[in-house]
């Protein structure tokens, strides 16, 4: 996968992801702040929504409860 | 027409066309599962290559691995295709930049399905009905099929071409005009001819046009910058 492996732990291009997600955020600004291409960000936010990572709102894609914990968890 | 003629026509997919929308797909890669959808917005280049582990294909790789900054700066992205499965493309793209020192960062198909490359018409049975031939598709933004080259499994495709084929579709795209025989950026483009018999008059009294005739006429296109 392209971000969420396989044993549920995130690439590093997944934690930057939901680390930027923490307010609403479009995939053309991940794409441009983390300088991954775009065709990336859409998958991996496609994948993300599946795991319950990050929730689509209005103003963009941003970092669930989940996913934060994901991210304190390697943190950590 | 005899009727076994009639079945395999029945049967046999319908191939897509330029200016047909790319068929769909989602298929598993190098970067995970991918959807054509998410390259909406972009160029893409849709090639396919024999087998893994090859020669004509390795040279190919690098050939588009080096020219994939190029690309970008067109707003253009790769994306390759192979009958092999994704640990074949990993071990062999790693083996490429530990033994060529290229590293390939675009995205490769691995269609052990063939679902894309039925779906593309990439396999030739009468070269080989296990692995694909050299195809590339340029999809535009759109997702509309723009250009399409086949190759045999013989002969390394020119990636210059490809770039110049892309530039000269943003060109045609941009300024509504055509580009001649080995047409390089910078240099003379085509106006489409005109309709009327009025237009052609008008055409060729047009300043900073250059006619031959009233139906070939060509200019210069501001530098761009």
């Amino acid at each position: 996968m392209a971000c969420v492996n396989s044993d549920g732990s995130l690439s590093s291009s997944g934690l930057e992801l939901l680390k930027l997600a923490t307010e609403p955020v479009s995939p053309d600004t991940i794409s441009r702040e983390l300088g991954i291409p775009l065709f990336k960000v859409r998958a991996s936010l496609r994948e993300m929504l599946a795991a319950g990572l990050v929730v689509e709102k209005p103003a963009g894609y941003q970092t669930t409860e989940d996913g934060l914990n994901k991210v304190g968890t390697v943190l950590a | 027409m005899d009727v076994n003629d009639f079945a395999i026509a029945t049967v046999a997919p319908r191939l897509p066309r330029i200016g047909d929308a790319a068929p769909q797909f989602e298929a598993p890669t190098t970067h995970g599962t991918l959807r054509l959808e998410d390259f909406k917005g972009s160029w893409l280049v849709l090639f396919s290559h024999p087998a893994d582990f090859t020669p004509v294909c390795t040279t190919e790789f690098i050939g588009f691995a080096k020219a994939q900054g190029a690309l970008r700066q067109l707003n253009t992205e790769l994306l390759g295709l192979s009958i092999d499965s994704v640990y074949s493309h990993i071990s062999w793209v790693r083996n490429v930049e530990e033994k060529m020192g290229i590293k390939v960062e675009f995205p490769v198909i691995a269609d052990l399905s063939k679902e894309v490359a039925t779906l593309y018409g990439m396999i030739m049975p009468g070269e080989s009905k296990t692995e694909t031939s050299r195809c590339v598709f340029v999809i535009d933004p759109e997702q509309i099929l723009r250009a399409m080259i086949y190759y045999p499994l013989t002969t390394g495709r020119n990636i210059d071409e490809i770039i110049r084929l892309i530039k000269a579709l943003q060109t045609a795209d941009e300024y509504g005009v055509a580009t001649p025989a080995n047409w390089q950026p910078g240099d003379r483009v085509i106006i489409p001819p005109p309709q009327t018999q009025e237009a052609a008059e008008e055409r060729v009294q047009t300043e900073g046009v250059e006619c031959k005739d009233w139906y070939f006429c060509t200019k210069e296109l501001p530098e761009a910058g």
